[in-house]
């Protein structure tokens, strides 16, 4: 059966094929819909985990039961899932475990550049890089066979491209579960010192193993033959197929397993053409160890750019600089020249621009986080000062609060960042006496990744009812004593609350609660107009930064009834009287 | 690079259903027997920055994207990101833009899909087939008032 599919669609399916019993995540671009497509398949348990580490633990014990199980996160999360992965390795799995990280070349959703192959020499764990979705289907599956095979667990890293693009897939049938039942082995499960010596030494020998295999795995690592011999191209992941369409006459080792390095097979390649070039996103791991094997090559250290996506233009503007026609390295991030960026903003009536523009009346430092309340950073708003990383916002306040910063410092995060990692944060700003404003912006929701729920929203990934945890109880159980709940709407009583906790000598919480009306589908209010003969065209209204308010042809601002949520906001900002509700047919709130 | 492949790179602002129209048009180009490859790209946000998808579609496609230079149809919903697609066109390169459709259709949520009918003009795949997907997208009345706006897109109505 072929079907058009999404490399992650593609991964849940190989998933699903590959008897996988249970899966479990955190939601994070270019990774979130393989888990909302494999939970559509009929048994196989799926959950949205409160972190990365959650979920891989949780993964490791379903797969020691003698499970196959995956775990999807992005690129950022496998920082957080990075303590169980690396004993993980050395204990070993018993159904196979494969751990889908999805990288982000060209950073279009995230902080960092960072390559998910380090991850895998460090844990010493194979790592599998497909290139499209039919390698995402297969080597879903490949990975399963050797996770079982070595008895450990096995990444398989897409990128960005892989993970949103289509492609004919040929799908087969799901193969039985494996039957779980747990077998008491200490020794092999405890990696106390004493058992942990032995398992290191098991690991290295294992790496040895399947290096030697990585040579001979030819639906895995294999050589795309090209009708010239000249130029030869070591490539992993989507740019083998770029580098096809581009240098067609040159051949092509395909590295789907690139670590442990296939080394057999790179020495025979190399051999086989009078030059060679290694094209890889990412770091240049391939191209430092074909060196080390004594093989002069080409790649980053002449050719190839250092940073970004290796997209066909890149590859374009390579094979150029190959042929010696053009003497200019690639730049790393392309941009029309002269033309403006069109960065995302806040959505007609989202809460966080409320909160953020109340923080604009203060003289305070705001600590940021991840999610889309990141976008508070981009003018008008423009109110927040630092960023890091999920759950960073309020440890970063306390940091600030500590070194003596005389200005107040207030750390901002999200109800799914809260339960990802905010609550320790919380608890060290508690337990250590520090005095900052804390405020978590709740809709209810992981928005910017699509709506995902969490353990906050009352419902599990399959909309089953679970328990919602409180955030307001979780804090008051953490100790802190000044916690306020406030409609971010009602921008009167928000100024007033926030006067009075950035003003206390102790730290606070506050919990600004308000749906995303992009998860709720409809108007908060009704739509808001501006009266021109009351508008003195002081342009406040166009300090709140909403989409829904343009500037006219005779420079007046105007609202469009299309867009307009009825948040209210512009209406309480306007010190003139002159934005009103209006009736317009048919779109009342 | 071969010419039995059709590129069609479509542009817009998140929020206008470039995402749809663009998985829609791999659909419909599957369903006709072509091998077809999509990608997309859209920002760490839903609403309002720049949004971009490249369809494929011919014999045999390797990349997802389309290259420098080589797009055939440029679909831009929103006019002002012509601009930003300048690298990827060429002189011959045909572009459906909003000023394609009536006043009505180009301000509407359904430009998107009116667009696609603009496409067809030159694409020329079956109507019945477009109207069958449009159908399987968007259900009851919002799927017939999508039929009309491809139709009045597609010099149909």
């Amino acid at each position: 059966m072929r079907l058009l599919l999404t490399g992650n669609e593609a991964i849940a399916r190989g998933a699903w094929e590959g008897g996988v019993t249970a899966a479990f995540g955190y939601p994070g671009t270019p990774s979130t819909e393989i888990l909302e497509n494999l939970v559509k398949y009929d048994g196989v348990y799926c959950e949205w985990s409160p972190n990365e580490k959650v979920a891989l633990e949780a993964a490791a014990g379903a797969s020691i039961a003698g499970a196959r199980c995956i775990v999807t996160m992005k690129l950022v999360g496998l920082n957080v899932a990075a303590d169980p992965l690396m004993t993980l390795s050395y204990v070993g799995v018993r159904g196979g475990l494969v751990v889908v990280v999805a990288d982000d070349p060209g950073q279009h959703s995230s902080q960092t550049e960072q390559d998910t192959r380090h991850y895998a020499r460090l844990a010493k764990v194979p790592i599998l890089d497909p290139a499209d979705a039919v390698d995402a289907r297969a080597f879903m599956l490949e990975a399963f066979e050797l996770s079982e095979k070595y008895g450990c667990p096995v990444i398989l890293r897409t990128t960005t491209c892989v993970g949103h693009s289509r492609a004919l897939v040929e799908c087969g049938e799901p193969r039985p579960k494996n039957v779980t039942e747990f077998k008491k082995e200490p020794s092999r499960f405890v990696p106390l010192p004493l058992w942990g010596r032995k398992l290191r030494v098991k690991v290295e020998e294992r790496m040895d193993a399947q290096s030697a295999d990585a040579s001979s795995h030819a639906s895995l690592n294999h050589v795309i033959p090209g009708a010239a011999a000249d130029l030869g191209i070591i490539t992993c992941g989507i740019t083998a197929l770029y580098c096809r369409e581009l240098m067609p006459e040159a051949p092509v080792l395909k590295l789907g397993w690139p670590w442990p390095f296939p080394d057999s097979m790179i020495r025979e390649f190399a051999a086989s053409v009078k030059r060679v070039v290694v094209i890889e996103e990412g770091d240049p791991i391939l191209e430092e160890h074909v060196r080390s094997l004594g093989i002069a090559c080409s790649g980053k250290s002449d050719v190839v750019p250092r940073c970004g996506e290796l997209t066909p233009d890149r590859i374009f503007e390579i094979r150029e600089r190959l042929r010696g026609t053009n003497n200019e390295l690639p730049k790393p991030f392309p941009q029309a020249d002269g033309l403006p960026m069109r960065p995302p903003v806040f959505c007609p009536g989202c809460p966080h621009r409320a909160l953020f523009y109340a923080l604009t009346k203060f003289d305070v430092i705001v600590t940021g986080d991840i999610g889309c309340y990141s976008l508070a950073v981009f003018p008008p708003l423009e109110r927040t000062d630092v960023l890091i990383c999920m759950g960073g916002g309020f440890t970063l306040a306390h940091g600030l609060d500590k070194a003596g910063e005389k200005k107040k410092v207030v750390g901002v995060l999200g109800d799914s960042t809260f339960f990802h990692s905010g609550i320790t944060g919380l608890l060290d700003v508690v337990y250590n006496k520090g005095t900052s404003t804390l405020i978590v912006v709740d809709n209810s929701s992981t928005a910017m990744t699509g709506h995902q729920d969490h353990p906050g929203t009352g419902r599990t990934i399959s909309g089953e009812p679970a328990p919602a945890a409180s955030i307001e109880a979780i804090a008051r159980a953490c100790g802190m004593k000044r916690v306020t709940v406030c409609d971010p709407f009602d921008q009167e009583k928000l100024h007033k609350v926030l006067a009075e906790e950035i003003a206390a000598d102790e730290p606070s919480l506050i919990i600004s609660k308000a749906p995303c009306p992009l998860q709720i589908r409809r108007r908060l209010g009704t739509v808001r107009a501006i009266d021109a003969a009351k508008c003195r065209n002081c342009k406040a209204c166009l300090k709140c930064g909403c989409p829904a308010i343009v500037v006219t042809a005779d420079g007046k601002p105007a609202i469009d009834p299309q867009l307009c949520s009825g948040c209210r906001l512009c209406e309480s900002v306007c010190k003139f009287g002159a934005i009103a509700p209006v009736a317009v047919p048919g779109q009342e709130g | 690079m071969s010419r039995d492949i059709t590129n069609v790179l479509f542009v817009g602002i998140g929020g206008q259903g470039i995402i749809r129209a663009s998985d829609m048009l791999t659909e419909a180009a599957f369903r006709l027997g072509f091998d077809v490859k999509k990608s997309e790209l859209h920002g760490m946000s839903q609403r309002g920055g720049s949004v971009s998808s490249d369809v494929r579609f011919g014999k045999k496609v390797l990349s997802p994207m389309v290259p420098v230079g080589m797009t055939d149809y440029l679909v831009a919903v929103s006019e002002d990101q012509i601009e930003v697609a300048r690298p990827y066109l060429n002189d011959a390169t045909v572009i459906v833009r909003p000023s394609d459709l009536s006043a009505d259709d180009a301000k509407s949520r359904m430009a998107n899909i009116a667009m696609l009918g603009v496409l067809n003009r030159y694409l020329k795949f079956p109507a019945d087939l477009w109207e069958t997907l449009i159908r399987e997208n968007f259900a009851g009345p919002v799927g017939e008032a999508n039929v009309l706006a491809f139709r009045r897109g597609a010099n149909l109505a």
